[in-house]
C-alpha cells in the first residue's frame, strides 16, 4: 500500500492515543489489588481461556518452529535480533524523552545512528562494541512514570501476559514508533514486525527451558506465568511500579504461614 | 570421599568441624553475607564443572542447597497458610520433599552455568539480614540480575530467598505448591507424594 494517505497517518496515532487514554482511565479505577498477594485479576475466567489458546499455539506452532529455528547458527540468529533491536531504538528514544530521561534519549539515538551506519543497517551491534549502554523501554513504562496505575492483569492472545497499562502502551507503541507504521511505506512496512517476530522466536528458543518450566512443568501454568510476568515487569519498572506487593518485603521469618 | 582421607586427617577434620559447630554463631555482617554468596557461587561452579554424571551433579547440588540455604524456613513459606493445619510429621515430610524438588528443578539447568560468572554488585541491610545483589554472566547471555537474601535467624548464616530478574523464588514456589494442593483438593499428603517426583 504505497501512498498511504497523509490524512490516515495523522489520525491513526491520535486514535491510538485516545483508546490508550480510555484504557488507562479504566486502569486507574481498577487499580486496587483485589487479592492479598498483590495480583489484580478480575478477568481471570476470560484470561484463562486466552491462556489455554496461547499454550496450544505455543505447543503446536511456536515451540516447534523455535526449535527448528534453533538449528540456524547463533551468529545469524543474533544478527536478526540486532536488526530488530535497532529498529526499536527510535521508539526507545521517544519514550525516554516522554519520561524525562534525556540521557536515555541521547543514548538510544546514538545507538541507532551508530548501528545503522557502522553496524550496517543494524545487523551488527557496533554500539555495544563502543560501550554505548543499551536500555529498553516502552509506552507502558512511560504511562507508569506519568503515574498511571498498572490496572488489571490481562493475558493477550499471542503476546501473552500483560496488564491494562502495558496493553495501552503496546497499542500506542505500535502506532507511534517512528519506524513502524507511519514512516515506512508500502511492502517495507512488514519488515519491523517480521524482524520482531523472528527475534521473539529466537528468545523462545534461548530461554526455552525456563519457558517450558512455566508452561508445561508447573501445576497451574496460568497462575505461574501471571506471577512470573508481574514480578518481572514490576522489577523492570523499578521504583516507578509503585503498586502491588514490594517483592523485597517477603520476610518468611516474620510468619512463614502468613498469607 | 571418605576413602581418600587417611584416619588422621579424618580425625583432625572431625575435631575441627565439631569445634566450628560448637562455636557460638557470630552475628551476620555485611561482609559475612557477601562471603556466603561468594561461597555458594564458587561451590556451585565447582560442582557443575566437575564433569560428573547428571545424577551425581544433582545430588551434589542438593547437598549445597541444604548447606547454604535455610531450607526449613523456605519450605514453611512455600507451604504458606496451609502449613498451619499440617502436623509436625507432615511438615518434616514436606520439607524433605521440597528440598529434593528445588534441587531437581533449579539444578537441572546446571549446564547453563558452565563457563559463566557471577559478580557481587552491592549489599544492603534488610529486615531479616542482608540483601546481596549480583550480576550473572552466562555463556553468551545476560547479565542477569540475581539477588540473594541472607539471614542468620536460623542460627547460622544462610540464604532464604533468591530473586532472578525480580522473580522471587519463594513466591514462585508458594504459587506452585498452592496449585499442587488445589489439584489434590487440599490433601497435604497427596501433594507431598506428587512433590517427590516433581521438578
Amino acid at each position: 500500500m504505497p501512498g498511504f494517505s497523509q490524512n490516515k497517518v495523522l489520525t491513526l496515532p491520535s486514535l491510538a492515543l485516545i483508546s490508550a487514554l480510555f484504557l488507562s482511565a479504566c486502569a486507574t479505577t481498577q487499580d486496587v489489588a483485589t487479592r492479598t498477594d498483590g495480583i489484580n485479576d478480575p478477568y481471570e475466567t476470560q484470561n484463562r481461556k486466552v491462556h489455554a489458546f496461547n499454550k496450544g499455539l505455543d505447543k503446536n506452532l511456536i515451540r516447534p518452529v523455535a526449535q527448528g529455528y534453533g538449528v540456524v547458527p547463533v551468529e545469524i540468529r543474533n544478527t536478526v535480533n540486532n536488526f530488530s533491536d535497532n529498529l526499536s531504538m527510535p521508539g526507545v528514544a521517544v519514550n525516554s524523552l516522554l519520561q524525562g530521561d534525556l540521557k536515555g534519549t541521547g543514548l538510544a539515538t546514538l545507538r541507532f545512528v551508530v548501528n545503522t551506519t557502522v553496524g550496517l543497517g543494524g545487523l551488527f551491534d557496533a554500539a555495544s562494541e563502543f560501550r554505548i549502554p543499551d536500555h529498553e523501554t516502552d509506552f507502558g513504562e512511560t504511562l507508569a512514570v506519568w503515574g498511571v496505575g498498572e490496572g488489571a492483569y490481562i493475558e493477550l492472545p499471542l503476546f501473552g501476559p500483560s496488564t491494562q497499562r502495558a496493553t495501552a502502551g503496546l497499542v500506542v507503541d505500535f502506532f507511534t514508533n517512528p519506524l513502524t507504521y507511519s514512516t515506512i511505506d508500502g511492502d517495507d512496512r512488514i519488515i519491523p514486525p517480521t524482524a520482531a517476530g523472528v527475534a521473539a522466536l529466537n528468545d523462545r528458543e534461548r530461554f526455552g527451558d525456563s519457558i517450558d518450566a512455566v508452561l508445561y512443568d508447573s501445576a497451574d501454568s496460568y497462575a505461574q506465568s501471571r506471577q512470573t510476568y508481574l514480578q518481572n515487569r514490576r522489577f523492570e519498572l523499578g521504583g516507578n511500579a509503585g503498586e502491588g506487593v514490594d517483592p523485597y518485603s517477603a520476610d518468611p521469618y516474620e510468619d512463614p504461614y502468613a498469607q | 570421599m571418605l576413602n581418600n582421607l587417611n584416619r588422621r586427617e579424618f580425625f583432625v577434620g572431625t575435631i575441627a568441624a565439631s569445634l566450628m559447630l560448637s562455636r557460638p554463631a557470630a552475628a551476620l555482617t555485611e561482609a559475612g553475607a557477601k562471603q556466603l554468596v561468594d561461597s555458594v557461587v564458587s561451590e556451585v561452579e565447582r560442582v557443575v564443572t566437575s564433569g560428573k554424571s547428571d545424577s551425581a551433579v544433582l545430588r551434589e547440588l542438593e547437598k549445597l542447597f541444604v548447606r547454604y540455604a535455610d531450607v526449613n524456613i523456605m519450605a514453611q513459606y512455600a507451604l504458606g497458610v496451609d502449613g498451619r493445619s499440617a502436623s509436625a510429621a507432615q511438615k518434616r515430610a514436606f520439607s524433605d520433599a521440597f528440598t529434593g524438588y528445588i534441587a531437581r528443578k533449579y539444578g537441572k539447568q546446571f549446564r547453563d552455568f558452565i563457563g559463566g560468572r557471577v559478580e557481587v554488585q552491592s549489599t544492603r541491610q534488610i529486615k531479616a539480614g542482608y540483601e546481596v545483589k549480583t550480576l550473572a554472566y552466562l555463556q553468551g547471555d545476560g547479565p542477569f540480575d540475581v539477588t540473594f537474601h541472607v539471614s542468620d535467624k536460623s542460627g547460622r548464616d544462610k540464604f532464604f530467598n533468591i530473586y532472578i530478574e525480580g522473580v522471587n523464588l519463594l513466591l514462585t514456589e508458594r504459587t506452585e505448591i498452592g496449585a499442587m494442593l488445589d489439584k489434590r483438593g487440599g490433601d497435604i499428603n497427596a501433594m507431598i507424594a506428587d512433590l517427590k517426583s516433581a521438578g
